[in-house]
């Protein structure tokens, strides 16, 4: 039960922080609640045991991306102008969808439910097996790093890929000769 | 069907729509990313749900526990933060760049100077 109570709490939270950040103007504001927001989910995915989700989103999500943002903001201007169209095409967009994706819920088994077909598949074998054929007590490291160990090279293509497309795009060192060439 | 049930997919759902609303309706491009963030953390709620069971104890083992937590949607989602940080910085240097060759992030006034040409 206070579980539920806890859980109810921080969901109200969510949706108060989501309804505030499309509100807002301030941009320096709208950046600091969106760090709020991803430390609240931090928070929730403590509530539902899947502390190395926590701990990561606390710290590259919450810490990581806000920082950037900021970076950014310091590089941009910190003022949303007035929003120019009416909102009511996206509006109506967002309403279709989220009806749509509510009627897919129906489908889904409850929340919390051990007989979810997402609980009876490969789950278990990793549970139950990976002390006998990796050996280390958590679960989710023996996953990441053996089961699924392509998937965590093909998320180092990706950031690498972005890392190139980063300093590609922001060029420090053609904009420090740029500088030099017209002094 | 029981609302306690469900009740957490839908505010999850209506998270999902107000960072989509975001993306789609405000002209500023930093906006936008913030609300992309927000869309993309929905998603992640979205799936640490799927894999809770009530009773479970995190998917650490220990002695004398037998109900965990579902470990396949935590490795998933941490590829996905990870991977959700390194595109959103690829986002903003975008912003960053456009602000240059343009002097605004506003997508109005990117539009209008583009069809002034």
């Amino acid at each position: 039960m206070i579980e539920f109570i806890l859980d109810l709490i921080i969901l109200v939270f969510l949706l108060v922080v989501a309804v505030t950040v499309i509100r807002l103007r301030d941009l320096f504001a709208v950046v600091m609640l969106f760090g709020i927001y991803s430390f609240l989910s931090a928070t929730f995915f403590v509530l539902l045991d899947a502390v190395d989700v926590a701990f990561t989103e606390a710290a590259v999500g919450a810490g990581v991306a806000t920082m950037l943002m900021l970076a950014t903001l310091a590089l941009t201007e910190r003022r949303e102008k007035r929003p120019t169209h009416t909102p009511l095409i996206p509006l109506m967009v967002v309403l279709a969808t989220g009806a749509l994706l509510v009627y897919g819920t129906t489908d889904m088994p409850a929340f919390g439910s051990a007989a979810a077909p997402v609980h009876t598949h490969v789950a278990p074998h990793y549970l139950y097996e990976s002390p006998k054929e990796i050996g280390i007590p958590n679960v989710v490291t023996a996953v990441l790093a053996s089961y699924r160990g392509f998937d965590t090279l093909g998320e180092v293509v990706v950031v690498f890929t972005a890392g190139v497309g980063v300093l590609t795009l922001l060029g420090f060192s053609r904009r420090e000769r740029d500088e030099s060439e017209n002094s | 069907m029981d609302i306690g049930s469900h009740f957490n997919y839908w505010v999850v759902i209506f998270l999902m729509m107000a960072g989509f609303y975001t993306v789609i309706s405000r002209g500023n491009l930093v906006k936008k990313i913030v609300g992309l963030n927000i869309f993309q953390t929905s998603v992640f709620i979205m799936y640490i749900s799927l894999g809770y069971i009530e009773g479970g104890a995190a998917p650490i083992l220990t002695e004398g526990t037998e109900v965990y937590a579902n470990p396949l949607p935590h490795v998933l989602i941490l590829t996905a933060i990870v991977v959700g940080v390194a595109t959103t910085a690829l986002g903003l240097a975008l912003v960053v760049r456009i602000r240059e060759a343009y002097g605004t992030v506003e997508e109005d006034e990117i539009h209008k100077q583009d069809s002034s040409f």
